[in-house]
């Protein structure tokens, strides 16, 4: 007897063939999202607004009791700061963690 | 007598119930019906009176199987929510195993939620183990199958622990209510743990990352509801102002962070930042104010919502493209546009961006911790608010949907996927604009101004600080790059020497009982050989003599008969 993998109750999630997925047309034509300029924009745009908001610090009142909080800066610094380091660490641990994808099964 | 057991039957019951109906129902019938039911068990759960229901005796032991109370009743909302929005997602699929399995499993996460006894809490408990698990393995590769077997040990044993935890303590106390325990006793403690496991504690939290990525498109959506923000509830009802969760929560904030940057399955990449989200509810238990309880039980039903949001958007990728790794995927919003957005939305959400829900629960836990005093505790979690734009913010909706175009130009998800996201983001959005009514339906007393200058623009530093990074890293090549492989975690101990040392069991074992079989078989031979020598074709017994000789020997037994008869 054959069992048809599509019968329901059983259908499972069946992944398409990479033959089945479209893909990009010969004739496609690049859009302004795909200008390499556009992703410069955002960027520079993304570090203005991070310039902007290290500047505006000084203007707000905080009134947090931890006295570290008060350093100008201190949010954006610390952002920044830590997220650096996140990136090194990841580095850095990852070459110990890595494995390839078949580890389990050999 | 239909009002009697309406007014003590838990909405639960109506979810599982309903769902044995499921598989008797043809196509529209059946959809119709999967989308009903949470909606029924709403409507009937805003009929229900507060108050303790559903109160039976069974043996000497007093059940409340049905108790409605602020807190229980926020979470039966937001559960009936996802359930609907989880079955509206997997509305395009034809079989029904999975909606079966997802009804009965949101229902049980639902019955335990309203449990006000720990044998109910218990049963129900089991139940959401027991039914998830056919999420996962409806997925059906070997993967699956082996994470689905993993998950259910867990699972079974949290639900064991409960277990034993509510005999001893209705062995000492006589009762088995529901209500907070003592740390200090060894049914608090077996409890705890029974809950941690649930809601992946350091060290109890590996079935998590190991299973919910390899669920199905549908199954991980589900997964990611319920089985957690269960637990959350549970140690919300359980041990809140419980000190000891203050550390465990924050240990669960940042321990999953590097493996959130490293990995490559995006599926992943959310369960380990699911995981780091449980840590901010744990804290604001664990610190257990007014402020810090508001704050846990919101951040878990904005969890919901923006996780549901973001892994809808990466099951549809997975549907349509077969992958789900970062390795494989980029530039898909420009044939699948509504779902990049939607996952924007829900990246918005997590990295809690002002005007997302994100924030508005964040942000109480936040304040709670700096009302509570503790700097450490102040510095790790705004850490965590910083780092979430390198694992989940940025990496997840840059990666599969923008990166560098890797020339698949995918289908857009079905309609079905497409509302069911639609609506979780929309929530996500309107919590994140109304503020102060979300507070409003909490089941604490919060008087909290989210959206003040201070809030609004140190929470915009740490992000938009972030951001820059993210950026400067990717453009750079810093930024670890994501290739195709897998990263060891805890589960490594059970799957290399943990295997290795049971399997080495296992096969001395296997050669011990053969070396018994063995001796076993020596003996068994020998009496065969022994049987076969007397009674074969050419042993003892059988040999044929003449009859003559018979004769004779008669003859001789006779007159020997006769010569003793004599005397």
């Amino acid at each position: 007897m054959t069992v048809d993998p599509d019968r329901p109750p059983f259908r499972a999630d069946r992944a398409p063939e990479p033959a089945e997925i479209p893909r990009k047309a010969e004739d496609e034509v690049p859009t302004w999202t795909d200008d390499k300029k556009t992703v410069d924009r955002i960027c520079y745009g993304l570090y203005a607004l991070g310039a902007l908001l290290l500047l505006i610090d000084p203007l707000v009142h905080k009134h947090g009791p931890f006295e570290i909080e008060h350093y100008v800066g201190f949010y954006g610094l610390y952002g920044g700061v830590v997220c650096v380091l996140l990136v090194l660490a990841a580095r850095v641990l990852r070459r110990v963690l890595m494995r390839p994808e078949d580890y389990y099964d050999r | 007598m239909i009002d009697d057991v309406m007014a003590n039957l838990s909405p639960g019951l109506i979810l599982i119930l309903g769902a044995l109906l499921v598989p008797f129902l043809q196509d529209t019938p059946r959809r119709v019906w999967t989308l009903a039911l949470p909606v029924l068990a709403f409507v009937h759960l805003v009929l229900l009176e507060q108050g303790t229901h559903g109160i039976f005796t069974m043996f000497t032991v007093e059940l409340a199987t049905l108790r409605i109370d602020p807190l229980s009743e926020v979470f039966g909302y937001i559960f009936l929510i996802a359930a609907f929005l989880g079955m509206l997602y997997q509305l395009h699929k034809s079989g029904w195993m999975e909606q079966v399995a997802g009804l009965i499993y949101a229902g049980s996460a639902i019955g335990a939620v309203f449990a006000g006894d720990l044998i109910t809490l218990f049963l129900f408990w089991e139940g959401t183990a027991i039914a998830s698990v056919f999420l996962i393995w409806a997925m059906r590769t070997p993967e699956a199958i082996a994470a689905g077997q993993r998950y259910l040990v867990m699972q079974i044993s949290s639900g064991v622990l409960l277990l034993a935890g509510a005999m001893i303590h209705y062995g000492q106390t006589g009762s088995v209510a529901f209500e907070s325990f003592d740390l200090n006793t060894l049914p608090g403690l077996l409890i705890l743990i029974a809950f941690g496991i649930k809601a992946a504690f350091p060290l109890l939290n590996n079935w998590l990352q190991d299973a919910y990525p390899e669920a199905t498109v549908t199954g991980t959506v589900i997964l990611s509801a319920f089985t957690t923000k269960l637990a959350i509830y549970a140690l919300a009802r359980g041990y809140a102002g419980t000190e000891i969760l203050v550390p465990i929560g924050l240990v669960m904030i940042v321990l999953p962070t590097i493996h959130a940057v490293i990995e490559n399955d995006l599926r992943r990449v959310l369960s380990y930042s699911l995981n780091i989200q449980l840590g901010f509810m744990v804290v604001g238990i664990g610190i257990g104010s007014d402020l810090a309880l508001a704050g846990a039980v919101a951040h878990a039903i904005c969890g919901i919502l923006y996780k549901c949001v973001l892994f809808m958007s990466l099951g549809a990728v997975l549907h349509r493209t077969g992958t789900a790794k970062s390795s494989e995927l980029g530039g898909l919003y420009r044939s699948m546009p509504w779902t990049a957005a939607f996952c924007c939305i829900g990246a918005a959400s997590i990295s809690a961006l002002p005007l997302f829900a994100g924030f508005i629960s964040k942000s109480l836990i936040i304040s709670a911790a700096i009302k509570d005093g503790d700097m450490v505790t102040w510095l790790i979690l705004i850490f965590a608010s910083a780092v979430v734009i390198q694992h989940s913010g940025l990496k997840i909706p840059f990666f599969a949907f923008f990166s560098r175009d890797n020339g698949l130009r995918p289908q857009e998800a079905p309609l079905n996927m497409l509302l069911a996201m639609g609506i979780a983001s929309v929530l996500c959005v309107a919590i994140g604009i109304f503020p102060s009514a979300f507070y409003a339906l909490l089941p604490y007393d919060v008087k909290y101004h989210v959206y003040t200058l201070e809030h609004v623009v140190t929470q915009m530093q740490l992000l938009i600080l972030s951001a820059v990074v993210f950026a400067v890293t990717i453009r750079t090549g810093l930024y670890p790059r994501q290739v195709r492989s897998i990263n060891l975690d805890t589960d490594w101990l059970w799957r290399k020497p943990g295997a290795w040392v049971v399997g080495g069991v296992f096969r001395a074992l296997l050669a011990s009982l053969a070396g018994a079989t063995g001796k076993l078989a020596g003996a068994s031979a020998r009496l065969a050989k022994s049987l076969y020598h007397q009674h074969g074709p050419t042993g003892t017994l059988a040999r044929t003599r003449p009859s003559g000789s018979m004769a004779l020997w008669m003859t001789v037994l006779m007159v020997a008969f006769l010569v003793f008869s004599f005397f």
